[in-house]
């Protein structure tokens, strides 16, 4: 059992997606009673169930002290031994917050996109291949069946955006798919210049490669080698953050895709880059990490920064939190840069806290793109204010909404915990892991830090905007006939906001899962400060 | 190494023996009416068996026919390659109706004498053969581009052909000449122990320069491309899909044997890897912007070959035994991903008389299965993961970083990968985000159907003979002898 679990995690999407397949084959070939669509929701619900369910199992028996090699659920086979490729997947502490999100939320997507009628069958087929995808790449510790799942990630979720998004979404899509796909080939070649550079062998085993590849000593065009796939590996991950400049796919694609993939894509996908980051590049190269911790917390402040002006200019409600979602990961850049403080302290604190924020982003943000959605769905805009140019002249420049806290009292509740999350107050899980981030950026790079702080306040400034514009003043008496969330929406809503509420005060058991590994991450690179 | 007298090289030349029996059988099939029906049959039985008599020979280094032609590991892959193009091609072409019947039976026996052109191609060790085998390969090649008598088109297509493919091949017949009067020799390898120890390499090199004009006409390297596009888009469709693959195999054996055997030993004054570096780039770069702007799917698969080409100059540019394995691994997984690209647009072009892309909207929803598998192909053609085409590049850069040569050709050649996906993924647009009500659902004949679904397939389930596949090139090349 504990050594196929992990497999099991990865796989049983696969095998739910297979079994639509086959229901749908054998209901057109009329051996099996025509079927109703709901068929598919309910084979995507249950298959995604059985994962979380599992993710549950591993989180229980999860021991955080282990490493991934002493631990008993990691699974080492050959799969192309020609070229010395590995099935090698494991969990520590970095991945298991990263498995319980990815499985959580894709449970949730699943109830959140109940309503889809069009093609249901390609749907759910195609969500539950990048809930696979999703899976790999957190567990992978071979870096080519990383790369594999990655890669397999960006098809469904072309398709997924292209098809059911907006009005824009096949310009979304490609835009979306050229981007990862740039990044994602640099990232390649830095994976074959490791394969092939690092002494000892030739491999792409990510565990041995912590001892080997520091030793790589070549250069090429007068640069150092290591530098150059540090910096390959960083524009492979950076797009995926985004970290800016690379975030002008970002905002299009998450207000052009459906309500349950905005969700993934800034829940689980977005996590990846800094996920790749810590699991890549930070063990592999600690050297070019520390030296390079400056242009991350950079890098980080000019995220926090530009993300949250960019989502005070913002207009519709979903592109602001696609902004918002820019800003929070900005954080986590901050405080992966702390890993150069010279106080253990300030170190531990940043690299736990980028984690965490990293888990807790991807809730706040999950509930946040869910309640709009919730929202749109009713109304069919989502406005903030209706810009100068709308097609109706009469509507230019008004408020979109107002008032819908008298009308809307549950939504109101969960809308105000989502927002004061996102904005960092204290009491929510959003709260301790920026502060978390901000003493560990402060420990090392003090007056960007402070630059940074004031991220803080423009993220107050938009998200207090929007609640009182939307929520607040007169009411609008156009939306009179607007319903209270339903049951499945609080079904979605409260367990995110639950996990807020807890890690906002209580963080000890998601710190303690994160610690033993950050630390581990943090001996390899203090060497080199 | 031996050079066997002319009858006991029958022995080792009995499958094409059996491909001249039955171009024989088919033209006199196609002459007398009663028999017309039957030509494809005729072809199928004659391919299939000097198939059975394919894996029948064994390969050695002998050389036959008095050091003309050689049986060895390496030109019996290619000919296997060149065989299973051929004989899906015409499987395919039997329902298809970009060639009309009347002239099947003659399209069925150009396209085997251009199969027996290019296995002489491929096993050729001798400048008189080489040139003898690309003209064998040539002419027929451009009477089955224009074989649709009344369309403009396709004689645009066959004259243009045969201007380009008559210069480039004279060119080349002056770089074999130079090569003769510098070694005063036919046969390859003598010329090869004469080229190392003669002073004066500027006539090397222009026998160099030449040459690759002929070879790289043949496989449509940039700035020898030019037909490519005009020939594809005019020619009936199978004639682009064959064009598009077999010829461009033999093209690429041809073009290793010759290298590395003639210019192996002073690659360090030659530098031609140098040229085919700058030319690999080119040949890339230059296929897929064209590329981008291509509303004719033909024109589109054309350029999208070059491109592909592109990719495997790159392996070549690189002179190591690992290099020829990759392209030759590449060029298996090629033929499948175009050739199913091509099927699909054979479907297409048949069922919906689709020529440009925006005839193939909403055909995604229409016909499912289908076109999940045009999918897989165009995905693999992209190079993405998991499919074959990502492995075969995975191999192709592999030897840049071997060779610590010119790894910033690697970089030209992943910025390619992301340009390539944008026009490919241009045709999943139309297929799947494209509405189109009056889209009627058209049937697909089983050949056709089934063509698409194997080949296709390759691409993904490759991962169960991935490992035998290298072993068996890796094999196939240290026996060879070429390095």
């Amino acid at each position: 059992m504990n050594s196929s679990i992990l497999s099991l995690l990865i796989f049983i999407p696969v095998f739910g997606a297979l079994s639509m397949l086959i229901v749908s084959v054998l209901s057109n070939k009329e051996i099996i009673p025509k079927q109703n669509k709901d068929i598919y929701k309910y084979i995507a619900l249950i298959t995604t169930g059985i994962q979380l369910l599992l993710a549950i199992i591993l989180y229980m028996k999860f021991d955080p002290t282990l490493s991934v090699i002493e631990s008993p659920f990691t699974v080492q086979l050959d799969w192309i031994p020609s070229f010395n490729i590995q099935y090698y997947i494991g969990v520590d502490g970095l991945s298991m917050p990263m498995i319980i999100l990815a499985a959580l939320l894709s449970f949730l997507c699943i109830l959140i996109s109940w309503n889809v009628e069009k093609h249901v069958l390609g749907y759910f087929s195609l969500f539950l291949l990048l809930d696979a995808g999703m899976m790999g790449v957190f567990m992978s510790l071979d870096f080519f069946l990383f790369y594999v799942f990655w890669e397999v990630m960006l098809l469904p979720m072309y398709f997924l955006i292209g098809m059911w998004g907006g009005p824009q979404r096949h310009y979304a899509a490609i835009k979306f798919f050229l981007y990862t796909l740039f990044g994602s080939v640099f990232m390649l070649l830095g994976m074959l210049a490791l394969y092939f550079y690092a002494p000892g062998g030739n491999s792409f085993n990510l565990i041995h490669l912590i001892t080997q590849a520091p030793q790589i000593d070549a250069s090429l065009w007068g640069f150092d080698m290591r530098l150059l796939i540090w910096f390959a590996l960083f524009i492979g991950f950076a797009i995926k953050v985004p970290v800016f400049p690379f975030h002008t796919w970002l905002p299009l694609a998450h207000v052009e895709a459906p309500t349950a993939i905005s969700v993934i894509l800034a829940g689980v996908l977005l996590k990846m880059g800094t996920y790749g980051f810590l699991r890549i590049s930070y063990p592999l190269l600690p050297e070019e990490a520390a030296s390079f911790s400056f242009m991350m917390a950079l890098l980080g402040v000019i995220n926090i920064i530009w993300g949250a002006l960019n989502a005070i200019a913002q207009i519709d409600l979903k592109k602001m939190i696609a902004y918002s979602s820019v800003s929070h990961m900005g954080y986590v850049l901050l405080g992966m840069s702390g890993i150069v403080g010279g106080e253990a302290v300030g170190a531990e604190a940043g690299m736990n806290g980028a984690v965490m924020q990293m888990f807790n982003h991807g809730t706040i943000t999950a509930m946040l793109f869910t309640l709009v959605g919730v929202l749109y769905d009713q109304a069919h805009h989502r406005w903030i204010v209706y810009p100068m140019d709308y097609k109706d002249p009469e509507l230019a420049g008004k408020l979109g909404f107002g008032g819908l806290a008298s009308k809307m009292p549950i939504f109101n509740g969960f809308i105000v915990l989502a927002f004061f999350a996102g904005l960092g107050l204290p009491a929510l899980s959003g709260f301790i892991s920026e502060a978390m981030c901000f003493i560990g950026g402060f420990g090392s790079f003090r007056v960007l830090t402070m630059i940074g702080t004031l991220g803080i306040l423009f993220n107050a400034i938009y998200f207090l905007r929007a609640y009182q514009k939307v929520f607040q003043g007169p009411f609008n008496e156009k939306y009179s006939d607007l319903k209270d969330m339903s049951m499945r929406d609080l079904g979605i809503i409260i367990p995110l906001a639950f996990l807020t509420l807890l890690f906002g005060v209580y963080p000890q058991p998601l710190l303690e899962i994160v610690r033993h590994s950050m630390t581990k991450i943090i001996l390899l690179v203090q060497p080199y400060i | 190494m031996e050079f066997l007298s002319n009858i006991n090289s029958i022995t080792s030349y009995l499958p094409e023996l059996m491909m001249v029996l039955t171009i024989l059988c088919v033209f006199i099939m196609e002459a007398i009416p009663k028999y017309r029906p039957y030509t494809f049959l005729a072809s199928c039985i004659g391919l299939i068996s000097s198939g059975i008599l394919l894996s029948l020979s064994s390969s050695s280094t002998d050389l036959l026919f008095e050091g003309m032609l050689i049986n060895d590991s390496f030109s019996i892959y290619f000919k296997w390659l060149i065989l299973l193009s051929t004989f899906s091609i015409i499987l395919v072409s039997k329902d298809d109706n970009s060639v009309v019947s009347e002239v099947k039976g003659e399209y069925y026996g150009m396209l085997l004498i251009i199969t027996l052109g290019m296995f002489a191609m491929v096993s050729a060790k001798n400048l008189l053969m080489i040139y003898l085998s690309i003209e064998m390969v040539s002419i027929p090649s451009y009477i089955i581009a224009g074989i649709s008598k009344n369309n403009k088109e396709s004689n645009e297509a066959s004259l243009k052909y045969v201007i380009y493919g008559s210069f480039a091949s004279g060119i080349m017949l002056f770089g074999l000449s130079l090569l003769y009067g510098v070694s005063g020799s036919l046969d390859i390898g003598l010329v090869a122990s004469k080229v190392i120890s003669f002073e004066s390499s500027a006539a090397i090199y222009m026998a160099i320069l030449f040459i690759l004009v002929g070879f790289g006409y043949k496989i449509s390297m940039v700035p020898f491309h030019y037909w490519t596009p005009d020939v594809y888009q005019g020619a009936p469709i199978t004639v682009t899909a064959f064009l598009s693959v077999a010829p461009k195999a033999a093209g690429f054996a041809i073009l290793i044997r010759f290298f590395y055997t003639l210019f192996i030993d002073n690659v360090e004054i030659l530098q031609w890897p140098q040229l085919i570096a700058v030319l690999a780039a080119l040949t890339m770069t230059v296929g897929n912007v064209l590329a981008l702007d291509q509303s004719n799917i033909k024109r589109l698969l054309a350029y999208s070959s070059i491109s592909h080409v592109g990719y495997m100059l790159v392996a070549f540019s690189v002179v190591s035994l690992d290099s020829i394995v990759s392209i030759m691994f590449y060029m298996f997984f090629y033929l499948f991903m175009n050739l199913s690209a091509f099927y699909m647009a054979i479907y297409m072009s048949n069922k919906y008389n689709a020529k440009t892309i925006d005839q193939w909207n909403g055909i995604g929803i229409k016909v499912p299965v289908l076109s999940f598998f045009m999918v897989l192909s165009l995905a693999s053609l992209a190079g993405l993961p998991p499919t074959s085409g990502f492995v075969a590049k995975v191999y192709i850069l592999r030897n840049l970083f071997a060779d610590n040569g010119f790894l910033w050709l690697g970089v030209v050649a992943i910025i390619n990968t992301v340009i390539s996906l944008y026009y490919y993924f241009k045709i999943v647009k139309a297929m799947y985000f494209m509405n189109n009500d009056e889209l009627e659902l058209k049937e697909c004949c089983p050949l056709l159907f089934w063509s698409i679904v194997i080949f296709s397939l390759q691409n993904i389930i490759f991962y169960i003979y991935w490992p035998k596949l290298i072993e068996t090139l890796n094999f196939i090349v240290l026996n060879t002898g070429l390095v």
